[in-house]
């Protein structure tokens, strides 16, 4: 039986993007390498808001539309429960701008493939200061968590649409404000480093085709010690580390 | 100019990061991206080079036609220079909409180039006031990544490096009318001595520091941006001010110090890429569009 991405060409099924072949039972889909981010109830995003309507926000998050976060999904500060009013309405530029990065949860997705977003946990909300990567979201492993804090010393969110967010990962969990102050201090140098090189790493990973997720960023990163930061975006020294870290991770399988 | 929209707060992360001298992808404030040169990519002009600055991608054609010099210089020949900003870049140059950048960044290029000694234009004369060389160079704009000017004039000095002009003689004859032959051998030509084409370094000011070969990002948190030619002798052959910003006096200083600075190690390695490709001969494998 043939699924997405494929085509039924004089009684053979014939690929019609190019990716890698997925069979379910006698269901064959076939998942393009280089796509738009489709939304799936559950998945984690980051998103960049892009205009402030009436009663929502609309989010930009690599999608062929843009997704949609509805002023009633979204966390008050202060983790209030009550109906929004008509100033709430009013004060939606104060909690988020244009401009601003979120991560949110997919909620539902529409019917022309819209993707509605809410903020409904302490761990979604507006996000402070750190660098954006932005990536294939096929590159993007499937996995049980994607808010990590990496031992090396700062914290990622893989978003499945393929915006990867690192920041400095925050000394104590602020539990009443849900994501709405940003810190706006100065993140020290040792935390500057550790954040560009991870995000060099990233983008030497992605550079390589390599799929995405905490092990294969950390093994990236340790690959990458002996270098210094603004060496591992040359060719050369990108095929080195990333050849590493492919050797460890099948270790790691085997 | 393509931008990015950007938090506030990574705006801040990035002016914090550039007062203590480590950007985003771990650069000093000095250093420019790793740069692909190529020369010799397109086949049907006298000279091209294509370059690739990080996310920037430039390619420059140079096409050499037989003209008239202009009245007011009857032995020398000229350049002129069209800037296309293709809608591969970005959205934003759809249709018309490249129109206004393309244009700013050929009066720049003009600019550049009018200062004596930049280029030989007396070797492009064949008959004074009646017959001239006229290098038409044309740049495409294929990837926006910030830092546009600094890669478009790498890549026009890079294509006049490979620029070659067929050896041409004035044969008279008794009843006086000159008649201009083209040598046999087709790979008789001159060639364009490049040593004093001026490179373009652009300073953005980013909080109180500024910084050499900025990215989309970095460009949208800089309010003012300093553009400097420099020769490779260290010379600043021309000087323009960008951005809606103000920029102090003494702030102008140090940008034009650091700009010399990186100018002539900008140059160098550009002329050490450039031998080393020509030794390479026809021999030289072309990656081109393909690689």
């Amino acid at each position: 039986m043939r699924g997405h991405g494929t085509y039924v060409d004089e009684e053979k099924l014939v690929a019609s993007v190019a990716g890698a072949v997925e069979r379910v039972n006698k269901l064959v889909c076939v998942t393009p390498l280089k796509t738009r981010y489709n939304g799936e109830v559950g998945d984690i995003v980051v998103g960049r808001i892009t205009e402030v309507q009436q009663k929502r926000w609309k989010v930009e998050t690599n999608s062929r539309l843009d997704s949609v976060l509805l002023l009633s999904s979204m966390n008050l500060p202060g983790g209030e429960l009550r109906r929004r009013s008509a100033e709430d309405e009013l004060a939606m530029r104060d909690y988020l701008q244009e401009g601003d990065l979120i991560s949110a949860e997919v909620q539902s997705v529409f019917s022309d493939g819209a993707v509605s977003l809410h903020t409904r946990s302490l761990k979604y909300g507006k996000l402070g200061q750190g660098v954006l990567v932005q990536v294939s979201p096929s590159l993007v492993k499937r996995q049980k968590t994607h808010f990590h804090d990496l031992p090396c010393g700062a914290s990622v969110i893989l978003g499945n649409n393929g915006f990867i967010w690192i920041y400095p990962t925050p000394e104590q969990k602020d539990e009443e404000a849900g994501g709405f102050t940003t810190n706006l201090e100065p993140v020290p140098l040792s935390d500057r480093e550790v954040i560009s090189r991870l995000r060099n790493c990233v983008v030497a990973l992605v550079t390589q085709k390599l799929m995405l997720f905490d092990t294969s960023i950390l093994y990236c990163y340790e690959a990458s010690l002996p270098h210094q930061i603004k060496d591992i975006l040359k060719p050369e020294v990108m095929e080195e580390i990333v050849l590493e870290t492919r050797q460890k991770l099948l270790d790691l399988e085997g | 100019m393509a931008s990015v929209v950007l938090s506030d707060a990574e705006k801040l992360y990035i002016i914090h990061g550039v007062q203590e001298d480590l950007r985003v992808d771990g650069r000093g404030c000095e250093d420019y991206r790793c740069a692909e040169v190529e020369t010799d990519v397109v086949s049907n002009t006298s000279g091209s080079a294509r370059v690739k600055l990080g996310h920037t991608d430039i390619l420059v054609g140079v096409k050499a036609e037989m003209g008239t010099p202009k009245l007011e210089k009857p032995d020398e020949g000229y350049l002129e220079f069209f800037v296309d900003c293709s809608a591969n870049a970005t959205p934003e140059f759809e249709g018309r909409g490249g129109e206004e950048l393309g244009t700013e960044i050929a009066s720049t290029l003009y600019r550049i180039f009018s200062s004596e000694g930049s280029v030989d234009l007396k070797s492009l004369c064949i008959n004074p006031g009646e017959h001239c060389w006229v290098l038409y160079v044309d740049v495409l704009l294929l990837e926006c990544g910030g830092n546009l000017f600094d890669a478009i004039s790498i890549t026009v000095k890079a294509a006049l490096f490979n620029t070659r002009i067929p050896k041409v003689r004035v044969l008279e004859d008794e009843e006086g009318s000159k008649e201009i032959e083209l040598s046999d051998d087709p790979y008789d030509c001159i060639r364009l001595n490049v040593e004093d084409v001026p490179c373009i370094v652009t300073l953005n000011k980013i909080g109180y520091r500024h910084v050499v070969d900025a990215t989309l990002q970095e460009e949208a948190c800089s309010l003012a941006s300093l553009l400097i030619a420099i020769t490779s002798k260290g010379a600043l052959t021309c000087m323009k001010k960008i951005g809606k910003g103000s920029l102090d006096p003494e702030s102008i200083f140090e940008m034009m110090e650091t700009g010399k600075k990186v100018g002539k190690s900008l140059h160098a390695s550009l002329q050490k890429v450039l031998d080393e490709e020509e030794s390479l001969g026809t021999t030289r494998q072309k990656v081109g569009f393909l690689g």
